[in-house]
């Protein structure tokens, strides 16, 4: 239908005043990709949405869409659509208007934008719906019409700011795999800003980390989830157990970890310089309870809350140092040997499981 | 009433028993809480626009008035050839003065609402704009009299830059004169109700219409004009109601040289023809309920209630 654009963003800050909400960030989006902008509020991610946009200015640096450089460009100029999070359709408008607005604005007569505007509704299985006012669709449905008034400019890129999060939970699981029903259908690059890590790896080509104006990591969701590359996103991901310390020894493949107040853990990954202040993470799923803990590998530690989840059982432990140590249990290892609070229980994870973070320098 | 409906979920056969005076007693507060304005309503608005209905059937004569049901009030407003031309008068300065204040009124509420980023200098500068409303209508339009007057600011600036040779004396005392006192005074009676819708456009639509492409012209006749509507509409309302019923600006602007409905009614209540007024107080009455109600058929302003 309309080719894909790649987005190159290169070392664009926004500054407001005295605060900076995006800090000299540079990322490749690549052509006709789903790209998730992921992180907590407040960590610039909308702004760069907008700013790859056009609706918001770009204090410096560079932003590149296919082979132009779009930076000073208005919105409609720069080959990007925009699908905004409340939806922002126009109250006044019926729904077939509302989606051929673009074309009115270009000057098609009316027969025409019309014809094209039910077209674009099918995409959307919207068509029944032509006649009605926004006010009378429901949060899903007005969500499909800003889908389709975003695609009806033809974009070679598509920005959708939190496009889930007026949705129910059930509709939110269905419309997302709409989206990437239609992302797969158009082969357009899609950017979408989600605060929700499940929804970013359900959907997402490239997950783009962010916090605090910054780009913690951006690589695919199997290579964030697996191999986090800070304890945020190790946090933010969830599913971790984050384990800081100090390194007491370094070795080719790993560092051994020491805890304050506690035990030593060894993980596999970049070595850093002894005595230097380094995380590692533990995935929840892989912590098993054992017999003896080996070495680095394991610790003993006191029960502080049993959550029983259906296949799996959540344990929280304390000891060696470690406050709140997480690990997922499958439900047929723990009932086969049921611990209960207050109990001591020794946890073992394999060499591999423990990777070394690394650190952004600040 | 907690303790009457604790009651009956406890005990279901009760309900019945207690449900008829329970609703009556669930309904009292509302009734009570709708009294007061409804007392106020009535002695101060109904009751005085029955009497005047009711008066404007008897008859008079140069002393005295007549409880009667006769039509005559009726047939010498609606059959003077002076009735009608002073409506169209009316209807004339209503208009104009329509447009000019929608036109004003919408461009300062439009840049209030718009061009002004902070909503601390928003409101210092909707403050700013009914400064003038501290003092009284009739001091606000004897001010204009020094200034347009025969040897008045205007003038005197104008002849001493050369620019004319003489006085303008339409300047005072014309329909002009009118126009601009009545834009003056009623302005803010635009402003304020637009400024209002203007304030609750979502900025994203805005946004949503950049995005598509509208230029900053399209935006304002596709978007926010049709978005504003419902405020321009409350802004017609209150500076039409308050132009058919002027008399004291026509009066003082015009220098008696122009007349308005309200002016005839004042004129036919000094001359202690109050049936005749109030004839004349009834047709206008319908009059501008019939044009408030074609305003409100055009336009919807339920959402702005």
């Amino acid at each position: 239908m309309s080719k894909a654009a790649a987005i190159d963003i290169a070392s664009v800050s926004k500054v407001y005043g005295t605060t900076t909400a995006v800090e000299a960030i540079s990322l490749k989006i690549p052509a006709g990709s789903y790209c998730c902008l992921l992180g907590p509020s407040g960590c610039g991610k909308s702004t760069t949405l907008r700013m790859i946009a056009g609706h918001e200015s770009i204090s410096s640096g560079d932003i590149r869409l296919g082979n132009t450089v779009v930076t000073d460009l208005p919105p409609a100029k720069r080959g990007t659509a925009m699908m905004f999070q409340s939806y922002a359709l126009f109250p006044h408008l019926d729904v077939a208007d509302n989606v051929a607005f673009s074309l009115k604005m270009k000057g098609v007569a009316k027969d025409e934008r019309r014809a094209r505007a039910l077209d674009m509704l099918k995409l959307v299985q919207m068509e029944a719906y032509a006649g009605r006012r926004p006010a009378q669709l429901s949060g899903g449905q007005q969500q499909r019409v800003a889908l389709a008034r975003a695609l009806i400019t033809d974009p070679e890129a598509l920005l959708l700011d939190e496009p889930l999060s007026a949705l129910d939970p059930f509709l939110k699981i269905r419309v997302r795999a709409e989206l990437k029903r239609l992302q797969t259908q158009l082969a357009i690059t899609f950017v979408h800003v989600t605060h929700s890590q499940e929804e970013a790896m359900a959907l997402a080509d490239l997950i783009v980390v962010m916090n605090d104006g910054r780009i913690e990591q951006a690589a695919d969701p199997r290579t964030v989830f697996e191999h986090p590359a800070t304890a945020f996103v190790a946090r933010f991901m969830g599913d971790h157990n984050v384990i800081s310390g100090r390194v007491a020894e370094a070795r080719e493949d790993g560092i051994t970890l020491e805890v304050a107040g506690g035990g030593k853990f060894s993980a596999t990954g970049k070595p850093g310089e002894v005595g230097e202040v380094a995380d590692i993470a533990v995935r929840t799923d892989r912590v098993r309870i054992g017999d003896t803990p080996e070495p680095g590998f394991g610790f003993t530690g006191i029960v502080t809350n049993i959550e029983y989840r259906g296949s799996s059982v959540k344990l929280s432990v304390n000891g060696a140092g470690i406050e709140d140590f997480t690990a997922i249990v499958a439900d047929v290892d723990f009932f086969a040997n049921p611990v209960a609070v207050g109990e001591a229980v020794p946890l073992i994870w394999e060499a591999n499981d423990a990777i070394v973070l690394g650190r952004l320098d600040s | 009433m907690t303790a009457a409906i604790d009651d009956a979920i406890a005990n279901p056969a009760a309900l019945k028993r207690t449900r008829r005076p329970s609703r009556f007693l669930a309904a009292l507060p509302s009734y009570i809480q709708a009294t007061p304005l409804a007392l106020i309503l009535g002695a101060f608005l109904l009751a005085p626009v029955l009497m005047i209905a009711a008066v404007s059937f008897w008859d008079y004569d140069f002393a005295r008035l007549y409880p009667d049901f006769i039509l005559t009030n009726y047939a010498e407003t609606l059959g003077s050839w002076v009735t009608w031309r002073t409506y169209l008068n009316t209807l004339k300065y209503a208009v104009i003065v329509w447009a000019l204040t929608l036109f004003i009124g919408f461009w300062v509420a439009y840049y209030l609402a718009f061009h002004i980023r902070t909503a601390t200098m928003q409101m210092v500068l909707f403050l700013v704009c009914t400064v003038p409303f501290l003092t009284s209508n009739i001091i606000r339009m004897i001010s204009w009299i020094p200034v347009l007057g025969r040897n008045g600011l205007v003038n005197t600036t104008l002849i001493e830059l050369g620019i004319v040779p003489a006085p303008i004396t339409w300047l005072l005392y014309s329909d002009f004169a009118v126009v601009l006192a009545m834009v003056h005074l009623y302005t803010l009676f635009m402003v304020t109700p637009i400024f209002n819708t203007l304030m609750r456009i979502d900025r994203s639509l805005v946004e949503a219409a950049r995005d598509a492409g509208a230029n900053g012209w399209q935006i304002l006749c596709n978007i926010i004009l049709p978005l504003a509507k419902p405020g321009m509409a409350i802004g017609t309302i209150f500076v039409v109601t308050l132009v058919m019923a002027d008399f004291t600006t026509v009066q003082v602007m015009s220098g008696g040289q122009s007349a308005s409905v309200a002016l005839m009614m004042r004129n036919q209540m000094s001359l202690l023809q109050y049936p005749a007024a109030a004839a004349n107080a009834v047709v206008l009455l319908v009059v501008v309920l019939f044009m408030v109600a074609g305003i409100l058929r055009v336009v919807d302003i339920r959402k702005e209630l």
